[in-house]
């Protein structure tokens, strides 16, 4: 590309994008409201990680140890669970320790003052690595011999592996329906700019100009109404966003859940939407102007 | 210099355009293409401009084989030629200047080559002084100077001129004829395709009678029959 053509192409494409301003104005509009939908869920998908990413590490489950087994047992024991795929960490809580955790807090603790040593056992504390596969991890451990028994609460991280799966996918449905929206929306600009010009293309071409000649101004059309589209949806998903975080802390909900802050990912998101909003935008245009170059 | 080896066309509707015609402009003659209505002169014309390609036969324009050109070099083809419309087929809202400055630029003309051939283009069709004026604010016969002009600017070797008198009054067609005659003069070669028996008379040059699609007269003299 002529350092002097790409001057002409950026003025061609915002003299065209001015000249049919209202049909730009929705497309831009559309752009927006598309970004701001997949960023929505994004977002969502994003947080929901995070949280099960902190779930994860504190996600544990109890073994308890057969009574007849010595401490060198006990050692042996817990290095095969360590050996067990996915085990994270392993840690030994004798019965003693058990007890007092038990009795930490409680009220009228001259109750439990007589309990039989054998009510209270051995045990380890087992962390996994991917909650994903919590349940296998499970299943793995407790078939150990000296494996008495186990705690463990499968069905809440399936529950939270479910959740988020769902939210991911459903994101990258949204994402996929509305992207190919957005394109057809910018498509259908383009299209309508190349219909109002299709004399002078047709005089281009007779003029001996190439496909990229007359291409690349739509191209950079297309790209000019993306970028303005992702600026506007990131300013406003930024708005949106934080009005959220202010109505969970509002609401006392952030012990529940808490959001990601969004200055640790502004600048995830801004790139996203700039490389959506330019891809959408010279894609859309790329299609429309394919069919006018055939002269 | 163009070449019709036994060219046909047949269109997908079944219509045959063109039926074994035979061709040879040398360089630096003036011919007129003539024939009614339907005779198959706009189809030569789209030939040699590789907007459609022929059924059977050779088209070779400028060096360039039509047959088996490739879709890059169509762009380098077309720039060996000046196409004339007899609906002027100018930009309304750019003036004079802007549609020249605009044939210029997409073959990647600079601003300083476009300085010095406009004046020059404009000067030669007779419109020097017109540079800012717009399409709609000139008459017939000037908005076609604007299509010679625009034509020229890229220095072609050829110029074909389908129907360039068709939208103007006898004396303005005569203007503009006297036009092309001069250019040719200078060097280019020009294909007029017409079908205007008076003026094709006035001029004693080459001229192709097709009928139905076969070429039925070539020859030096300036008469025919329709």
């Amino acid at each position: 590309m002529r350092k002097f053509n790409l001057g002409y192409f950026i003025k061609e494409g915002f003299v065209s994008i001015f000249s049919h301003g209202l049909m730009s104005f929705a497309a831009v509009c559309m752009i927006v409201a598309c970004l701001i939908i997949m960023g929505s869920f994004s977002l969502l998908a994003v947080n929901v990680d995070e949280q099960l990413s902190r779930l994860e590490e504190e996600n544990e489950f109890l073994v308890y140890v057969d009574e007849s087994f010595s401490r060198q047992q006990i050692e042996q024991l817990m290095e095969r669970v360590r050996q067990v795929d996915n085990v994270a960490q392993v840690d030994f809580i004798s019965a003693d320790e058990a007890k007092a955790k038990f009795l930490e807090g409680r009220e009228h603790q001259g109750l439990y003052a007589n309990l039989p040593d054998g009510v209270i056992r051995d045990r380890l504390s087992v962390r996994v690595a991917d909650l994903e596969r919590f349940t296998e991890t499970v299943d793995a451990v407790r078939a150990l011999p000296g494996v008495a028994n186990y705690r463990a609460e499968s069905k809440v991280a399936e529950g939270f592996v479910a959740v988020r799966n769902a939210v991911t996918a459903l994101a990258w449905v949204l994402i996929g329906i509305l992207a190919a929206v957005s394109l057809f929306i910018i498509s259908n600009t383009t299209r309508l700019a190349a219909f109002s010009r299709r004399e002078e293309i047709a005089i281009m071409k007779m003029c001996g100009a190439t496909d990229g000649f007359i291409r690349w101004p739509f191209i950079v059309e297309g790209l000019i109404l993306g970028l303005m589209g992702a600026l506007a949806a990131f300013f406003l998903q930024w708005g949106a966003y934080a009005a959220v975080c202010r109505a969970l802390t509002e609401n006392g909900a952030t012990t529940l859940f808490t959001l990601l802050d969004f200055r640790f990912i502004w600048t995830r998101v801004l790139q996203v939407f700039l490389l959506a909003g330019s891809i959408i935008g010279a894609l859309g245009s790329s299609f429309a102007i394919r069919k006018f170059l055939h002269v | 210099m163009i070449r019709l080896i036994d060219v046909h066309k047949e269109y997908d509707n079944g219509t045959k355009a063109l039926r074994g015609i035979n061709l040879r402009i040398e360089d630096g003659e003036f011919v007129f293409l003539v024939g009614p209505s339907g005779s198959g002169k706009s189809t030569i014309v789209k030939l040699l401009t590789a907007e459609v390609t022929a059924s059977h036969g050779r088209v070779i324009v400028n060096g360039y084989n039509l047959n088996n050109i490739r879709r890059w070099q169509i762009p380098h083809m077309r720039r060996t030629l000046g196409v004339i419309f007899q609906d002027f087929r100018l930009i309304e809202k750019k003036t004079v200047q802007g549609n020249l400055e605009f044939a210029m630029r997409t073959v990647g003309a600079s601003s300083r080559e476009m300085r010095k051939r406009i004046p020059y283009v404009l000067e030669l069709v007779g419109l020097d002084g017109k540079e800012d004026a717009f399409p709609n604010e000139m008459s017939g016969g000037e908005q076609q100077r604007v299509a010679i002009a625009r034509a020229l600017v890229n220095n072609p070797s050829m110029i074909i001129a389908d129907e360039p008198t068709g939208n103007l009054d006898p004396r303005r067609s005569l203007e503009i004829m006297t036009l092309l005659e001069r250019i040719n003069a200078m060097g280019t070669t020009m294909l007029v395709v017409t079908h205007e028996r008076d003026l094709v008379n006035r001029f004693s040059k080459r001229v192709v009678a097709i009928k139905d699609g076969e070429m039925i007269r070539d020859g030096q003299g300036g008469y025919y029959r329709a």
